[in-house]
């Protein structure tokens, strides 16, 4: 693997005098897909935040000089009759040709035969399905080849085979990009299939490291108060 | 009531400036902001009235130090700019009210376009012109900052400064409108040109050209229809803009 893009050293970050993410270490290699789990409330968005300089924190993040960060939010409100369409939305803060636009729609999976890109790109961005949405928001953050994209994957709303082609889209644009990507994940079964690293986070850093490595039956209980590791073990791909 | 080109001209740019910039409040639910806003402009125009100084000057200095207040507020506490508003709202028409000269009260809660100097008419369309400009230039990073501060923020976007700007902007179409169709009704002139656009149309570009025509027809309309009427121009201004918003109910486009 490359040289390191990113170094987090005691990072914590405090909310109203409590310690939402406490101790966190962990450094992310050019190339290199990490992922971050965790429980609901264990503090995973507020990293990323933390990560994209959104909020205070205390601690180091050292990222490489001159790194552009594309972002994924998990999720964006945006209301049915909002008045702006796909392209225009995708061209917000970034310009770019039609060409790149089609090659990126294309490499999210939105394509279609004939003129169908075109007329993608003219629809309401309010009246795209959740799955749609999701791959135009991924799309938005692979506007000008960002060197890093930090995902954060939604819970609800997007079907399960729709998921899966999202991760293995992750491993094609990484195979010819050499993209460099930290998501959050709440599926096991994705951090053991497609990625290099884990961290995972329950308020403080339970563990980092190679998945097959660290998430052991131990780790696995200590995070989620539960054994769900069963679960994991069981689906082999 | 005979008009003539210092009222017409300065019209048609305030009115394409409220309706251009009326567009991004609404997207931004700063729709009863502008219309608060505009009693904030109240007590700078009565003390402009009382010392007898420009009252755009005076409507603007008030509105600008009440947007200050607001978005210095803001970023202290956690309270949301809508209960800011309320509150300087209330208390500006309150203190606006009381220092009023009693014969002038009724020009600056309605406006009088028909008592435009050319020295007026000529900084409106000026303003109008920066004010239309400045807003295009900046509009694609406050759109994207309207539907994600985060995701902006991580595109480096400076969202509190762009905030700011547009607040400033907001403060000036409001002083401006304030000439034509007075405080209370204000509010009229930013917010239904853009519900009115955003019913049939459903591109950014196509929504905010359209918001703009529609708030020139609507105020130049307005003035023209109550100068045959004899009537009070900010009144019409009004009633011409909703009748549009009626007719634009046939056409709307889900």
């Amino acid at each position: 693997m490359g040289e390191e893009i990113l170094k987090v050293e005691k990072l914590t970050v405090e909310f109203y005098g409590q310690k939402v993410v406490k101790d966190v270490n962990f450094s992310l290699k050019k190339g290199e897909v990490l992922a971050v789990v965790g429980p609901n409330g264990a503090g995973k968005s507020v990293l990323f935040r933390a990560l994209l300089g959104l909020i205070p924190y205390s601690g180091t993040i050292r990222w490489q000089k001159k790194i552009k960060i594309g972002y994924v939010p998990q999720k964006l409100a945006i209301e049915k009759n909002f008045p702006l369409t796909v392209g225009e939305f995708l061209t917000l803060n970034k310009r770019s040709s039609k060409e790149e636009l089609r090659g990126i729609l294309k490499l999210v999976g939105l394509a279609g035969s004939g003129d169908w890109e075109n007329a993608f790109l003219h629809k309401k961005i309010g009246q795209l399905s959740m799955g749609q949405f999701q791959r135009v928001l991924i799309a938005h953050s692979l506007i000008g080849k960002p060197d890093v994209l930090l995902f954060d994957e939604p819970t609800a709303g997007v079907d399960v085979s729709g998921e899966e082609t999202i991760y293995q889209l992750f491993k094609k644009m990484q195979k010819s990009d050499k993209l460099t990507v930290i998501l959050i994940s709440h599926d096991l079964n994705v951090v053991h299939d497609f990625t290099d690293n884990v961290l995972c986070l329950n308020g403080e850093q339970i563990c980092f490291g190679r998945p097959h490595e660290v998430l052991d039956h131990k780790t696995i209980h200590k995070l989620y108060g539960e054994d769900i590791s069963e679960h994991a073990h069981h689906h082999e791909m | 009531m005979t008009l003539n080109y210092t009222q017409l001209i300065p019209a048609i740019f305030i009115g394409l400036a409220a309706g251009y910039l009326g567009s991004f409040m609404v997207l931004r639910r700063m729709v009863l902001v502008g219309d608060a806003l505009s009693h904030v402009a109240l007590p700078g125009l009565a003390l402009a009235l009382l010392f007898n100084i420009n009252p755009f000057l005076g409507a603007f200095s008030s509105l600008f130090i009440g947007i200050i207040a607001v978005w210095l507020i803001e970023n202290k506490t956690e309270l949301s700019t809508e209960s800011l508003i309320g509150l300087f709202f209330t208390f500006s028409l309150a203190v606006g009210i009381l220092i009023t000269p009693r014969e002038d009260i009724l020009d600056a809660l309605f406006g009088d376009i028909s008592k435009i100097t050319t020295t007026d008419a000529y900084i409106s369309v000026i303003l109008s012109i920066i004010l239309i400009a400045v807003m295009f230039a900046i509009s694609r990073k406050f759109i994207l900052s309207t539907i994600s501060s985060d995701l902006a923020k991580s595109s480096r976007v400076k969202v509190g400064v762009l905030n700011l700007v547009f607040l400033i902007l907001v403060a000036i179409v409001v002083a401006l409108g304030i000439k034509a169709i007075g405080t209370l009704l204000m509010g009229a002139l930013v917010i239904i040109p853009a519900i009115t656009s955003r019913n049939i149309t459903s591109s950014l570009k196509g929504y905010t050209i359209v918001s703009a025509i529609l708030g020139f027809i609507s105020l130049l309309g307005g003035i023209i229809l109550a100068g045959q009427l004899n009537l009070s121009p900010g009144p019409i201004v009004v009633l011409v803009s909703t009748g549009i918003f009626l007719v634009s109910l046939l056409f709307v486009r889900k």
